[in-house]
């Protein structure tokens, strides 16, 4: 059985004319410790769908089950242990005044554990940065270092399931290269199940299995990344992504008829 | 290429920027030197690595606490180094212009987009209220942007990123400048609208032959779109070619950052860490 089964999920904001569809029946399933892709350009709705998922946002419509449990909008607190999220910015995710220590003591008082120092030492080891780090704050830290902070800020609850919303778009593409070599590494020690949002196609085919392409709040395609590797997506829009994702093309962006902005077409 | 024979538009040599704070002297820029033709000349580096202060300093746009220095800072015929606040304003926005990351924040909300790319005209330039709309709505179209009458009276918060950006390459290139510097100018951008906003700021550089900075984090976007590429590190330029052969690079710091990429095409286990090597910042 799916560990992650989301069916017909629909997110909308706003009102009467103003009603926005930021996520429009959206379904899809997740084995147990697979890692699945939500890809597409700001504004798809692939984020508003984690943060449906995490319980974030509780205005959401359709049927999410996870680990054989149907959700309810709002969450119990043992939902929180089996599923963590892990967001875009390390600068706005942490506490500014909080030491990792206290970032980390956080979900240990929350949910009750016991060894809370042995647990802190143990996750401080598992995301690489050691017991010196642990009485810092984060302005004493780099952009990666804060980010394996908040992913151990995820994993001390040791879930069975990790959400990333685009966790290393805000690095530079060598410590990007850590930290998604510190996901894979905890992803197969701890055998988590995981959803990876970014709008980088190169990072999710180097993460997932398989992944879906999102455009104005639906799912235009999904497909394995050995179909993206051989060049074999079915929609135009995929192949688009693709496209750009490779570096500019003169020749193709020349070709490339404008899209239309709404109104900038006059016809919208 | 044309741009051997002539004199270059800019010249850079020696290029030093240090800022003092209470604590020590931060070395933001050590010893950067280069020319620009009428050519598209990518700046590539990490964060921190001084690409965008370099950028600044071309246009004297350096933080008041910034100290600069250089043997030469050269564009055209005016003198960087040595010219007044006064010459600056001739130059900035008319003869060099600077497109920035983010349309949002440098559009001014409450003025229509029009007249805001009117405004950018010189004012010897002006010949009447008619004519200026005109060469505004003729802007307009050259930024392919389809509906040039509708857009020039929405304000900015009525048009997407991508026209957003449009807009502000317009602005830019209506006092007909002889330089560019793009300092990321498509990363706020979805992918599929940056490749139409590349394909006409390359169009605009090829046609008027202007010259342009182009300031990237992105590889792949430097090696497919620049004529050249200058790799930035800790404040140096640590190697420069082409950028059709960047993936031939020689120095291992840009090895390390191509390799660190990943790539849809070929799938690794792992990605390649960068290892940096203290020699990188003096050899």
């Amino acid at each position: 059985m799916a560990m992650i089964a989301v069916e017909d999920l629909s997110v909308a904001f706003g009102s009467g004319e103003s009603l926005v569809h930021a996520v429009d029946g959206v379904s899809f399933q997740v084995e147990a410790g697979d890692t699945f892709g939500l890809v597409g350009e700001s504004g798809c709705g692939k984020s508003t769908i984690l943060r449906a998922l995490s319980g974030l946002n509780d205005h959401w419509h359709g049927q999410i089950i996870i680990d054989g449990a149907r959700l309810e909008p709002k969450r119990q607190r043992s939902f929180f242990k089996k599923v963590q999220m892990v967001f875009q910015d390390p600068y706005g995710s942490l506490h500014p005044r909080h030491t990792v220590n206290t970032t980390l003591m956080e979900p240990i008082a929350i949910h009750g554990l016991d060894r809370a120092d042995q647990r802190i030492a143990q996750v401080l080891e598992q995301v690489g940065l050691g017991p010196a780090f642990r009485f810092r704050y984060p302005h004493q830290l780099s952009g990666g270092q804060r980010q394996r902070v908040a992913i151990a800020r995820a994993l001390i609850l040791e879930p069975k399931i990790l959400l990333l919303d685009e966790p290393t778009s805000a690095l530079d593409v060598s410590v990007q290269a850590e930290i998604l070599n510190l996901l894979a590494d905890i992803r197969s020690q701890a055998r988590l199940t995981c959803i990876l949002v970014s709008h980088d196609l190169a990072v999710i085919a180097h993460m997932c299995h398989r992944l879906a392409v999102m455009n104005q709040g639906k799912i235009y395609e999904e497909l394995t990344v050995d179909d993206l590797a051989g060049n074999r997506p079915r929609h135009s829009y995929t192949r688009q992504l693709l496209q750009a994702s490779l570096g500019y093309d003169r020749r193709l962006a020349a070709a490339a008829t404008l899209a239309d902005d709404g109104l900038d077409s006059g016809a919208a | 290429m044309v741009a051997a024979a002539e004199a270059p538009l800019l010249t850079v040599e020696d290029l030093s920027i240090r800022f003092l704070t209470p604590h020590r002297i931060v070395e933001a820029v050590r010893g950067v030197s280069f020319t620009l033709g009428r050519e598209k000349v990518g700046i590539v580096g990490e964060s921190g690595s001084g690409k965008s202060m370099t950028g600044r300093a071309i246009l004297k746009l350096t933080p008041a606490n910034a100290m600069v220095e250089a043997r030469a800072l050269r564009f055209q015929e005016l003198d960087i180094m040595a010219a007044t606040e006064r010459d600056m304003l001739r130059v900035r926005g008319r003869r060099i212009s600077l497109i920035l990351q983010d349309p949002k924040f440098s559009l001014d909300p409450i003025m229509r987009v029009g007249d805001q790319i009117a405004e950018a005209i010189p004012p010897d330039k002006r010949e009447g209220k008619a004519r200026t709309r005109e060469c505004v709505l003729e802007m307009l179209a050259a930024v392919r942007i389809h509906n040039p009458r509708r857009v020039y009276d929405l304000y900015p918060h009525e048009i997407s990123g991508g026209m957003g950006q449009r807009v502000m390459i317009a602005m830019m290139l209506m006092p007909e400048p002889a330089m560019l510097i793009a300092d990321k100018p498509t990363s706020a951008l979805d992918v599929t609208v940056r490749m139409q906003v590349l394909a006409i700021i390359d169009d605009l550089v090829t046609r008027r032959g202007l010259g342009l900075v182009f300031i990237s984090h992105d590889l792949n976007l430097v090696a497919t779109f620049c004529d050249r590429v200058l790799i930035m590190y800790a404040g140096r330029i640590v190697e420069s070619c082409k950028a059709s052969e960047l993936r031939h690079a020689r120095h291992a710091y840009t090895q390390g950052l191509l390799a660190s990429l990943p790539r849809i095409a070929e799938r690794r286990p792992r990605l390649a860490v960068l290892n940096r090597d203290p020699a990188w910042l003096t050899e």
